[in-house]
């Protein structure tokens, strides 16, 4: 009977990534997809003829490099488009804008403050500081406090290290970061309130926490850590939506010889004796497999693919305490032609950026407050983008897939189920805020996919539809990521490993898991790594 | 009368900035029609030229007529009320008390840690009215700073148009313009005088090591001033120049540029590159006896434990090839610094260079120094180890600059 040298359950970016290292160490990889495509939650989906949808993810920038090279991604027609900024619509009619230029930047947020606007260079610096502390991180395995491992101590001396160098004002500043609320810690650099909500939005993204909820700081670091071709803390479009970076992985893992099944569900992992011997098919079918890789959120995997049984307690309870909840949903729509908001310049590059109709930090607490009580927010918040400004590939000329995620949206609706009424509440609650402001909105669509957490669950797989497979708090961070204990790619049970954005260093397509976690099982099988680039050089 | 429309009213009316993402100085028509090289670049988001029409001719007017040059970017700040002196004494490292009214002088600021975050030329217009003016940006420091005194801090950056009229024919050139009395200004002196209904202040100060003036004035005036000094200066001289020029005086007076030769403070993101005043020659400002101002505790303590890790140093090097961002080598092995700023001085007849040098070398240790120069010359880099000499900025030092009264040509 065929045993493959590793199976990875979920094809995800993770997934892919992890899949294509494991293939080019020379192991026989076989991954299995339940859907019939591949790609997760980076997907590029012909939703209604003519429109290709980013229906999940929708912006690329955290996405490794080093990955990217390693995989051969570009041959394999993976091409990344920074994009130029985007805007805050506010409701006296004006706007604010974030301008790539940094002088134009200024003077845009002169308009509001002048204080504000010299205070940016402050606040830069002092985000990039602590980025370029976390950056070497994403591409090291945590170590583990506890161990005495050589190679743990050597990683807990390294982190040691690279601490000793900051100095006090540093530390300070890190900590204050790692435990700060977003709203807490903008009120320190700015005064004006589109200022701060402007900035605030990447502290609450994919997060079920509000501005003004501690912790939040963290998620806005996550955001600006990555880049795109060495532009620190840029975005852009993956040309042909953000499926092209699963198509490219996808491609380059057949190319180099893996198998992918899709269509194949797995129902659960197969464990004899403690170990993992496989995997068991919604059909019944048995593929044998000497290590499994689970790309499924943690509790996904040991919740729903692992027997209790074959797991330690505190383990279980730490799995089904870990914080994923959902809290965010995606309207995703075609349009017939490009939206015109009156507020903004026709010329203006925002059109081609981010734009937002969240004008205070205040705002997006009381979105939040719907969320506690578990509705959709009336006044959602909104992070809403137009690819096919810049992307001429995923829509006929003058046609245009705009991507709207959306937050808050709780996994249940006053503790019961979503129902399809709900859906249509919630997508109205985002169109008529868009319509506010754009005048015959409406009018425009030609195609509407509505996904709340029920259906990211359902469809994506991602539990409670939570877009980081856990949430990015410091409590569950570095080595107690997902859970203590197990925050180096593998699990109680033998030759079973996880390598989705569960774990270290957590979600966004980044595909830093499914590289580390392909570090740890080569290291595992003692076979070589040499086609794994370290970590780029921050210098 | 509604404010809060009337506000968003006037900030709508400031959208349309971003159709250029740079604006122009109130001078830039006369530069537009001037300049033959169109050879912009960005100084601090405003167009302002490289060169005008040819660079090392320009450099040629500031030494022997009278240049004009732009300094409307940079940024400006009025300080006002009756706490000024008290307020700006304590920010500064310079005891503020002693500059009287009507004087200019060179300081600059630090932060907690005695980091230097600027430097720039504090003008005393009147015993309570200041201009500070500076290189980078500091409206939320001096803000924060003026808590507790009675002053009030505003940014007139894009209000004030700056001009420097910098070279020997210089004050010739402002006699002729008509601003009687101008004979009177010593070095860092400063006054007002009538210009078009309006006021415009003119300082004996500037950044060649010439003689030279710089003139303030309203935005709205800006334009018949310059037409005025060109009118005047017909017959000595004047000739309109870009940074390139003024960036080679500038380094022959062995004056430091900020983010050139140091990297300020709230820009630093790596924390070596921070630098006391000390480090960058500064140290001369610092006034320990005049109370407490930003910074002292942490200059003096690093003074008083050895703490200085730098030093920015005048270099006079063999040859006549440039040792831009070379490498500064301790017998030729030990790397111990970098320049910063060089070039053959056309006025020395010598080969020149800042240099920021780790200490003890370049303070304690000066003999057995060498700069590594790569020139490149048909695209093949010349390798080049020459011998560099520690010496006293400036590199040049002209009577004219000083000389009273100034001299008429």
């Amino acid at each position: 009977m065929k045993s493959w040298d590793a199976i990875i359950i979920g094809g995800g970016h993770n997934g892919l990534v992890n899949a294509c290292y494991l293939q080019r160490a020379g192991l026989e990889v076989l991954v299995v997809e339940k859907n019939g495509w591949v790609g997760g939650a980076a997907t590029s989906r012909e939703l209604t003829p003519g429109f290709a949808y980013s229906n999940c993810s929708y912006v690329c920038s955290l996405f490794r490099p080093e990955i990217m090279r390693d995989l051969e991604l570009p041959r394999f027609g993976l091409q990344v488009i920074s994009y130029e900024g985007g805007a805050v619509l506010t409701r006296d009619g004006d706007y604010l804008a974030n301008y790539r230029d940094h002088d134009a930047h200024r003077r845009e947020f002169a308009r509001f403050s002048k204080r504000d606007a010299e205070a940016y260079d402050r606040y830069a610096r002092d985000v990039t500081r602590q980025c370029r502390f976390i950056q070497p991180l994403l591409m090291r395995t945590a170590p583990d406090p506890t161990s005495l491992k050589p190679r743990d101590l050597g990683e807990l001396v390294y982190l040691a290290r690279k601490f000793g160098e900051l100095s006090a004002a540093e530390i300070s500043l890190m900590l204050r970061f790692w435990t700060m609320s977003i709203s807490d810690f903008l009120d320190e650099y700015f005064e004006t309130d589109v200022i701060k909500a402007n900035f605030a939005i990447s502290g609450i993204i994919g997060t079920a926490l509000g501005p003004m909820s501690p912790g939040t700081a963290y998620v806005l670091l996550h955001h600006y850590m990555g880049e795109v071709d060495g532009s620190v803390g840029a975005w852009g479009y993956a040309r042909g939506g953000m499926g092209a970076v699963t198509k490219a992985l996808a491609a380059s893992f057949e190319a180099s010889g893996g198998t992918i099944r899709t269509g194949a569900e797995v129902e659960r992992v197969l464990v004899k004796g403690g170990k993992a011997k496989g995997i068991v098919l919604a059909g019944g079918e048995e593929i044998y497999g000497k290590v499994v890789v689970s790309n499924a959120d943690v509790k996904r995997t040991f919740l729903k693919l692992v027997e209790d049984k074959d797991l330690p307690d505190v383990f279980l309870r730490r799995v089904r305490n870990f914080k994923i909840r959902g809290s965010s949903g995606k309207v995703n729509i075609a349009l017939d032609s490009l939206p015109e908001f009156p507020a903004l310049p026709k010329n203006s590059p925002c059109y081609r950026g981010d734009l937002h109709f969240t004008d205070t930090v205040e705002r997006m607490e009381r979105a939040y407050d719907d969320w506690k009580a578990g509705r959709w927010s009336a006044d959602p918040f909104l992070d809403m983008m137009i690819p096919t400004t810049l992307d001429p590939t995923m829509t006929a000329p003058g046609k245009h897939f705009m991507s709207c995620f959306v937050q808050y949206a709780p996994p249940k609706i006053e503790g019961r189920d979503w129902t399809d009424a709900d859906r249509d509440g919630f997508a109205e609650s985002v169109i008529s805020q868009i319509a506010d402001y754009s005048p015959g909105f409406r009018d425009r669509i030609v195609h509407m996919e509505v996904r709340t957490p029920r259906e990211l669950e359902a469809e994506v797989g991602l539990t409670e539809g939570n877009i980081f497979q856990g949430e990015l708090t410091f409590d569950q961070l570095l080595f107690n990521r997902p859970v203590p204990g197990y925050a180096q790619y593998r699990s109680p049970i033998g030759g079973l490993y996880i390598c989705g954005s569960s774990t270290h260093p957590g979600g966004g397509v980044m595909g830093a898991p499914g590289r580390n976690a392909a570090a740890e099982i080569l290291r595992d099988l003692a076979k070589p790594r040499l086609h794994m680039s370290p970590a780029h050089d921050i210098i | 009368m509604d404010t809060v429309a009337d506000k968003v009213a006037l900030r709508r009316a400031a959208q349309g900035h971003f159709s250029t993402w740079r604006i122009d100085t109130p001078f830039q028509p006369r530069l537009a029609e001037l300049s033959r090289t169109d050879d912009w670049y960005s100084w601090a988001g405003y167009r302002a030229p490289h060169s005008l029409w040819d660079e090392e001719l320009e450099y040629f007017a500031i030494r022997s007529q009278a240049a004009l040059f732009d300094i409307s970017p940079m940024t400006k700040y009025r300080v006002e009320g009756p706490d000024a002196e008290a307020f700006l004494n304590r920010l500064t490292l310079r005891d503020v008390s002693k500059l009287k009214p009507g004087r200019v002088h060179y300081t600059a600021w630090c932060d907690d840690e005695g980091f230097v975050l600027d430097d720039g030329t504090l003008f005393r217009l009147s015993a309570d009215r200041f201009r500070l003016c500076c290189q980078e940006r500091h409206l939320p420091w001096l803000l924060d700073s003026a808590v507790g005194f009675e002053v009030s801090v505003e940014e007139e950056t894009e209000q004030v148009a700056g001009l420097a009229l910098q070279g020997p024919t210089s004050f010739a050139v402002l006699r002729e313009a008509g601003f009687a009395g101008v004979e009177k200004l010593k070095v860092f002196d400063l006054a007002e005088f009538d210009h078009e209904g309006g006021k415009v202040v003119i300082s004996r100060t500037g950044f060649t090591g010439d003689l030279g003036y710089e003139l303030f004035v309203e935005r709205d005036l800006a334009l018949s001033l310059w037409d005025r000094l060109v009118k005047a200066g017909e017959l000595r001289g004047v000739r309109a120049i870009g940074y390139t020029a003024l960036n080679r005086a500038r380094t022959e007076a062995g004056l430091i540029v900020a983010n050139a030769d140091f990297v300020t403070s709230e820009h630093a993101i790596r924390a070596n590159r921070l630098r006391m005043p000390d480090e960058i020659g500064l140290g001369f400002m610092v006034d320990a006896t005049k109370g407490h101002f930003n910074g002292r505790r942490a200059i003096l303590e690093a003074r008083a434990r050895g703490k200085l890790r730098h030093v920015l140093v005048g270099l006079e090097i063999e040859g006549n090839v440039p040792a831009e961002h070379a490498i500064v080598y301790h017998k030729k092995h030990k790397e111990v610094g970098l320049v910063s700023a060089a070039l053959w001085s056309p006025m020395a007849k010598k080969n020149i260079a800042l240099a920021s040098l780790e200490r003890p070398f370049g303070d304690t240790i000066t003999d057995d120094l060498w700069v590594e120069i790569y020139a490149m010359r048909e695209l093949q880099y010349q390798k080049l180890m020459k011998r560099a000499k520690v010496v006293q900025r400036p590199f040049i030092k002209l009577d004219r600059r000083t000389a009273n009264p100034p001299a008429d040509f």
